[in-house]
């Protein structure tokens, strides 16, 4: 396994007093795509949460490339290079598809146009609507806009919360197609997902959660094929 | 009364009446937008601009209309020290304690003003102005043409610095979302000053407008309020194109409410012209909350 | 001697006064979550009311009822329990921030409504001449009697509102105040509570503006004036600590004390033209007090009792 690039490591913590976190890790190295799924209440999200500096840890560190970042807030790791994708409320709906993206690259300098462009040349149908306001689009399309935005920075790692929560059969095949192709192109991505199996199938390693603890670890192919992993977590 | 007479006597007063409260609902709006919660001191923020403006006109020799730009970036420099003050420690807390904060600040406001400038209403200007025709038909003072044309200027201004900067589109997204904002690596801070000082700015312009338009007084921001938020949740809530339509209808609906059309009549005495910013509001709040460009909802 | 007597008792009796508006505030925020920011609109109410029902007569008014004072007194919490009951039922569904601005609204109109039907309150002179228990007595007999009047309503709206807030409404009102969702998934009419909160706090404040328009034997327009009435009756609530009735009447104290000495001394070390500038620098120190409170003492001088674990001014 090549050197992680982000690393969550025994974390413990939660919301206000309740510790929904109890002690689990992941890591990332960068172009892998690392998938985290489990049953609700888990603590998937909030282990993705607390990788973004957004969940009050009382124990477990986070590391990014190999320093330490544990409690430095959202803006300095957006610095560092994390982007994030909210599961809900993830574009501003009364701003248009390129505002959108330009809010992702709020802190950038220099020469935008790059970015739009590869932004675009990533999510074609982008395009053809970047004056239409962002709320007024469907949910796979807002989804294409979310992930987007969080790219204009050309972050290093990319956490994605459930990206496809809600969304028809075709276009959750072409989400995970994009996470794969963003994965290759050499950015680490960690992956919060309901629908297991669909991404497994292409996380080269998954964590399956249970009550805040790590319970399951492994290839995606190898934690498919596992029975137990199946029957507990899978549903079927 | 011929059609003339109307729109000369009511209905451009009306509207000069309603572009005071235009400017000043933009700032209530995105002020209640961004930070979220009713900003009970606006009013006397509107007030501090019009003395700030009475200040230059003494001191500097200037006309009023000249003196609208100091009067605005000298509200926008308090505004970011009262934000630091009094209500950057309630950032979490909820949204009634802040107008609970905020009202405290209208009475720091205006004890200040007082202290400083006085309790009695001041003009910016003595003796009478003769009015002005427009293609030799409508009738309007000068005075009231600056303010029109103050008000548009400021509402172009505003437009350009929402739709076309950087820091208007920030402003824009964190009146959506600021969570999501924060994810993008905005300075949530920053914005939220730069938020105050264009709220506090505009507020001082239409005290300006106002003080140009009768007096100064150091009730007339106050005075101002319960049209203005009318205005405001009327156009929409963080929809600042809304706060201008909320403006205008308000400025005509109190205007027409209290003129004798009816026979000589009106259908409110005149008396009673103040209230009718309060029946506008209630009635938008129980009918339509949203507003008319539907705005947020808290 | 006599002096300083006469002056505690007439301070005591202003503490008093605005100790029964206290309390009536603080059911209303302590309990119900409402932030009225229309106090002055009701206390206007209830002294217009036992003015108009107690007064034997003026120039301005056209009818002059000359009913005992005691009458007058019930009359203006009626009056305006009646009508927090009609603009509560239109108001109290509305969100906390819109439903501050609608109270200011409502004080509007009230105030509105006084100067103008001068028929009835007798306009922008006002009515004077009411009549004031245990007058014929005498200073400082007729002063101390007032007093004894103020104490009392002290007590029975004191009374009245700590046997409220140790029933199952009290219970049902704080789970209300700390978590509405919950109380209303519970099957509990929130909106009904809330109203009588509203009702019966609008009442006390009544209650307060009687008592004031007949210690100083006159009711005027200046009364309505929203800011100060409302803004210090608030202060001496959140100073006092809300959700607690002792706290309110103990906030009263306080900041009255504060608003008194502060008049002592700037009128008597002043000169004369300073003196006038030297209220507005009161008002502002009374604001200053409210920020300060409001950041570091969020619970007031006395926090809330045992059983509520955040006792914050907060409503919820």
């Amino acid at each position: 396994m090549s050197t992680p690039l982000i690393q969550a490591l025994a974390l413990r913590g939660g919301y206000g007093g309740n510790d929904i976190l109890q002690g689990c890790s992941a890591t990332a190295a960068a172009g892998e795509v690392v998938v985290i799924v489990g049953p609700n209440g888990a603590g998937k999200s909030t282990l993705l949460k607390a990788m973004f500096g957004m969940i009050e840890l009382r124990e477990g560190q986070v590391r990014l490339a190999g320093e330490d970042v544990t409690g430095l807030g959202t803006t300095e790791l957006v610095r560092r290079g994390i982007g994030f994708v909210p599961q809900e409320r993830n574009v501003f709906p009364s701003l248009s598809v390129h505002e959108n993206l330009e809010m992702g690259s709020f802190t950038a300098r220099g020469d935008l146009i790059r970015r739009f462009e590869s932004v675009y040349a990533l999510f074609p149908p982008l395009a053809a609507k970047r004056r239409q306001a962002a709320g007024e689009l469907s949910g796979g399309q807002r989804q294409m806009v979310a992930m987007g935005r969080a790219l204009m920075l050309t972050p290093r790692v990319l956490l994605l919360d459930e990206p496809t929560a809600g969304l028809s059969p075709l276009f959750r095949a072409e989400i995970f197609a994009k996470v794969a192709e963003i994965g290759r192109a050499g950015t680490a991505i960690v992956l919060v997902e309901q629908n297991a199996r669909e991404a497994l199938a292409i996380a080269d390693r998954g964590y399956v959660l249970a009550t805040g603890r790590n319970r399951f670890e492994g290839t995606g192919a190898a934690l498919l094929a596992d029975p137990e992993v199946a029957a507990s977590f899978l549903g079927g | 009364m011929d059609v003339l007479g109307f729109v000369n006597l009511y209905v451009i007063p009306g509207l000069v009446l309603g572009s005071i409260y235009a400017v000043g609902a933009i700032g209530v709006s995105l002020l209640f937008g961004i930070l979220r919660f009713a900003h009970f001191a606006h009013g006397d923020l509107g007030t501090l601009g019009g003395f700030l403006a009475l200040t230059a006109v003494w001191v500097l020799g200037l006309q009023a209309i000249e003196a609208l730009p100091l009067a605005m970036a000298g509200a926008a420099g308090i505004a970011i020290l009262l934000d630091r003050l009094f209500y950057k420690p309630f950032r979490k807390a909820p949204s009634i304690v802040l107008v609970m904060a905020s009202f405290g600040v209208a009475l720091i406001l205006r004890s200040a003003i007082q202290l400083i400038w006085g309790a009695e209403s001041v003009s910016y200007q003595s003796g009478i102005q003769r009015p002005i025709w427009i293609l030799d038909t409508f009738r309007i003072a000068p005075r009231h043409l600056w303010i029109l044309g103050g008000v548009a200027a400021i509402v172009v201004a505003v437009h350009v610095f929402l739709a076309h900067t950087r820091l208007g589109k920030a402003m824009r997204a964190m009146s959506d979302d600021p969570a999501l904002a924060r994810a993008c690596g905005i300075d949530t801070e920053a914005v939220i000053r730069f938020t105050w000082a264009i709220g506090a700015a505009l507020a001082a312009a239409a005290g300006v407008f106002a003080g140009m338009d009768v007096h100064i007084h150091p009730s007339t921001g106050w005075d101002m309020m319960l049209p203005v938020f009318g205005a405001a949740i009327l156009g929409g809530i963080g929809r600042p194109y809304g706060a201008i339509a909320g403006g205008l209808l308000m400025g005509l609906i109190e205007e027409l409410a209290t003129a004798p059309l009816f026979f000589g009549a009106s259908l409110l005495p005149p008396a009673y012209k103040s209230g009718v910013a309060f029946a506008v509001l209630v009635a938008v709040l129980l009918v339509r909350p949203t507003g008319i460009f539907r705005g947020k909802l808290f | 001697m006599e002096g300083y007597l006469l002056y505690a008792v007439t301070t005591l009796i202003l503490v008093g006064i605005y100790a029964v508006m206290a309390l009536g505030l603080n059911l209303q925020w302590g309990y119900g979550g409402i932030f009225n920011a229309g106090v002055a609109g009701f206390f206007a109410v209830g002294a217009y009311t036992s003015a108009i029902l107690t007064s034997p007569g003026s120039p301005q008014l056209v009818h002059a009822f000359a009913l005992p004072v005691p009458l007058g007194l019930f009359g203006a919490m009626i009056a305006s329990g009646l009508v927090a009951y009609a603009i509560g039922r239109i108001c109290l569904r509305l969100e906390s921030d819109y439903l501050a601005i609608a109270t200011i609204g409502i004080a509007e109109i009230l105030r509105l409504v006084v100067r103008n039907q001068q028929a009835y309150t007798g306009g922008a002179f006002g009515i004077p001449n009411l009549p004031r228990p245990f007058d014929g007595l005498g200073l400082p007999w007729s002063m101390i009697g007032f007093l004894g009047v103020v104490v009392l309503c002290i007590v029975l709206v004191y009374a009245a509102q700590e046997r409220l807030s140790r029933s199952p409404w009290g219970r049902v009102m704080r789970a209300i105040r700390d978590n509405p969702r919950a109380a209303a998934a519970v099957g509990k009419d929130v909106g009904a509570f809330r109203l009588q909160a509203f009702v019966i706090g609008s009442m006390a404040i009544g209650l307060g503006g009687a008592l004031s328009a007949h210690y100083f034997k006159f009711i005027g327009p200046e009364a309505t004036e929203p800011l100060f009435t409302t803004f210090i009756v608030w202060v001496m609530v959140i100073v006092g600590g809300s959700g607690n009735h002792r706290g309110a009447i103990l906030g009263a104290l306080a900041v009255w004390l504060i608003w008194s000495m502060t008049e002592f001394a700037t009128s008597r070390l002043l000169p004369q033209d300073w003196a006038v500038r030297a209220a507005y620098a009161r008002v502002l120190l009374i604001g200053l007090l409210l920020q300060v409170v409001l950041q570091r003492y969020p619970q007031g001088l006395l926090p809330e009792r045992v059983g509520d674990p955040r006792g914050r001014p907060t409503g919820g």
